[in-house]
């Protein structure tokens, strides 16, 4: 399999992408997964319908969306600017926030599950051992839901490698910077080079299969959110 | 249940009535966007009975789709050499036709262009230059060449944002991402652009020519519709709508169409 150094350079993108939205998921998606998987609360239901947009609507949506708030005119773009980051379009940054919102779902759905599944009797056990409540959940609850981290893990990095009409809506297609293979691919196709196009092609579907395949052959259940 | 059957027939008469009567697909290049809209309005007025319908995006695409047998009855191409290549290879059932010559605009939401040239890029005050991509898109090509015929290319490449079809990048531009882009004439002069920036032609003369052309695909080769469409193009009407959104025509060489 020959890749061109642009292509390469496309697929590390992907790969640091993936690696750092997944990493931000981890810390961001643990939280919500816990509080939905433990609230009584009336918000319940609306936040976890927020939380599971991203599997319903068109990533042009949220791509759209995304333009025009981190834009210089939008409330996140006023906000960047004010903050010195500057704008987020066009830059590794951008994909990354646009990612965390489009993977959501991937890390939150199967976290919550496995979190509803520890039972509050293992918990209210650990209570009376005068356990804290941050004690109860990294040396109980993290412990046991791991293979829901592993497969929440799994499925947020490989949703962000999958990852294009967010990316083509506030990328702009800039080498090294927010060309990821998706976008790569697409332009291979665009200029009539299907051999290069088959080419990283080939590496995306075998990557995408492998990954699936090992989610399943360890755990069958893995992808029924 | 056999007083339905007539009905039925009368509704199905009507349906294939309507499908003889000209329904065909027009697979237009993103330059077109404005132009097309007007051009089909004005050629529904004409011709009441046929329903044409326009999907605008990349030539590039197109070209491609329509070697896998797309519904699409004629396609307008942004660059001629793409239906130029179909029809070579056997996907046309018309000559490639010329239908116009694009010209290639600086354009910005938040600056006053007209009072830009090309060389204002290269001002670090300009943080992003949104063009199409010129790998595939015929007006990403010209921007470059443009940039590269005044040796800005170097200090520019560095700011470039690249859209996916010329109305893809003018939206980068729209919103304000990006504070100039290297659009089409005819998109700038829309009123929905033209209300929002003002544009600074790009002379002719540092690029090669956006010849553009379209074919009547090999799929509609006994669709009535899409051949009474393709005589239309050539008619006055259709003609001064391409003249407006500043399009030169074939055969009317140095009387440009722009009206700054």
């Amino acid at each position: 399999m020959k890749l061109s150094p642009g292509d390469w350079q496309a697929v590390v993108l992907t790969l640091e992408l993936a690696g750092v939205v997944t990493l931000i998921l981890f810390m961001l998606g643990t939280p919500i997964a816990w509080w939905l998987a433990r609230t009584q609360s009336k918000w319940k239901a609306p936040i976890g319908a927020v939380v599971a947009l991203p599997l319903v609507l068109p990533p042009s949506v949220l791509g759209f969306y995304l333009l025009l708030a981190m834009g210089p005119n939008g409330w996140v773009g006023q906000l960047t600017q004010s903050m010195g980051i500057g704008l987020l379009p066009f830059t590794f940054w951008g994909l990354v926030v646009g990612s965390v919102f489009y993977s959501l779902p991937f890390m939150v759905q199967p976290l919550q599950t496995a979190f509803e599944a520890l039972g509050e009797r293992t918990l209210e056990a650990a209570a009376t051992l005068r356990a804290s409540p941050l004690d109860r959940f990294f040396s109980v609850a993290t412990p046991i839901a791991r293979p829901g981290f592993m497969t929440a893990g799994i499925l947020s990095f490989a949703h962000t490698v999958g990852e294009f009409g967010v990316v083509l809506m506030i990328g702009g297609n800039i080498p090294g910077e927010t060309r990821v293979a998706s976008v790569q691919i697409f332009d291979h196709v665009e200029a009539l080079q299907y051999g290069e196009a088959h080419h990283l092609a080939a590496v995306l579907l075998v990557f995408s299969f492998l990954v699936l395949l090992a989610l399943y052959t360890w755990r069958p259940k893995a992808l029924r959110l | 249940m056999i007083r339905l059957r007539p009905f039925l027939f009368a509704t199905l008469m009507l349906l294939s009535g309507h499908a003889a009567a000209g329904k065909f697909t027009v697979a237009a290049a993103a330059d077109l966007k404005f132009a097309m809209d007007e051009i089909i309005a004005h050629y529904k007025q004409d011709h009441p009975a046929d329903t044409p319908q326009v999907i605008y995006g990349s030539s590039g695409k197109f070209h491609t789709q329509i070697q896998q047998n797309a519904p699409y009855d004629l396609y307008f191409s942004a660059d001629i050499a793409y239906p130029r290549q179909l029809q070579v290879a056997g996907f046309a059932s018309s000559p490639v036709k010329p239908y116009a010559f694009g010209r290639i605009v600086l354009w910005s939401a938040s600056i006053d262009a007209s009072k830009l040239n090309l060389s204002s890029l290269a001002d670090p005050a300009i943080k992003r230059v949104a063009i199409a991509n010129p790998r595939h898109a015929p007006y990403g090509k010209r921007a470059e060449e443009a940039l590269r015929a005044t040796g800005l290319w170097d200090k520019v490449a560095p700011k470039l944002v690249y859209g996916e079809n010329i109305a893809h990048t003018a939206q980068f531009v729209q919103t304000g991402n990006a504070q100039v882009g290297i659009i089409a004439l005819a998109l700038a002069l829309n009123p929905a652009l033209s209300r929002e920036g003002k544009y600074w032609l790009i002379p002719d003369t540092l690029h090669a020519p956006l010849e553009q052309g379209f074919i009547v695909t090999a799929r509609a080769r006994d669709n009535a519709g899409a051949k009474r469409f393709a005589d239309y193009m050539g008619s006055a009407a259709a003609r001064a709508v391409m003249v407006k959104y500043g399009f030169a025509l074939p055969g009317e060489a140095g009387k440009q169409g722009a009206h700054p």
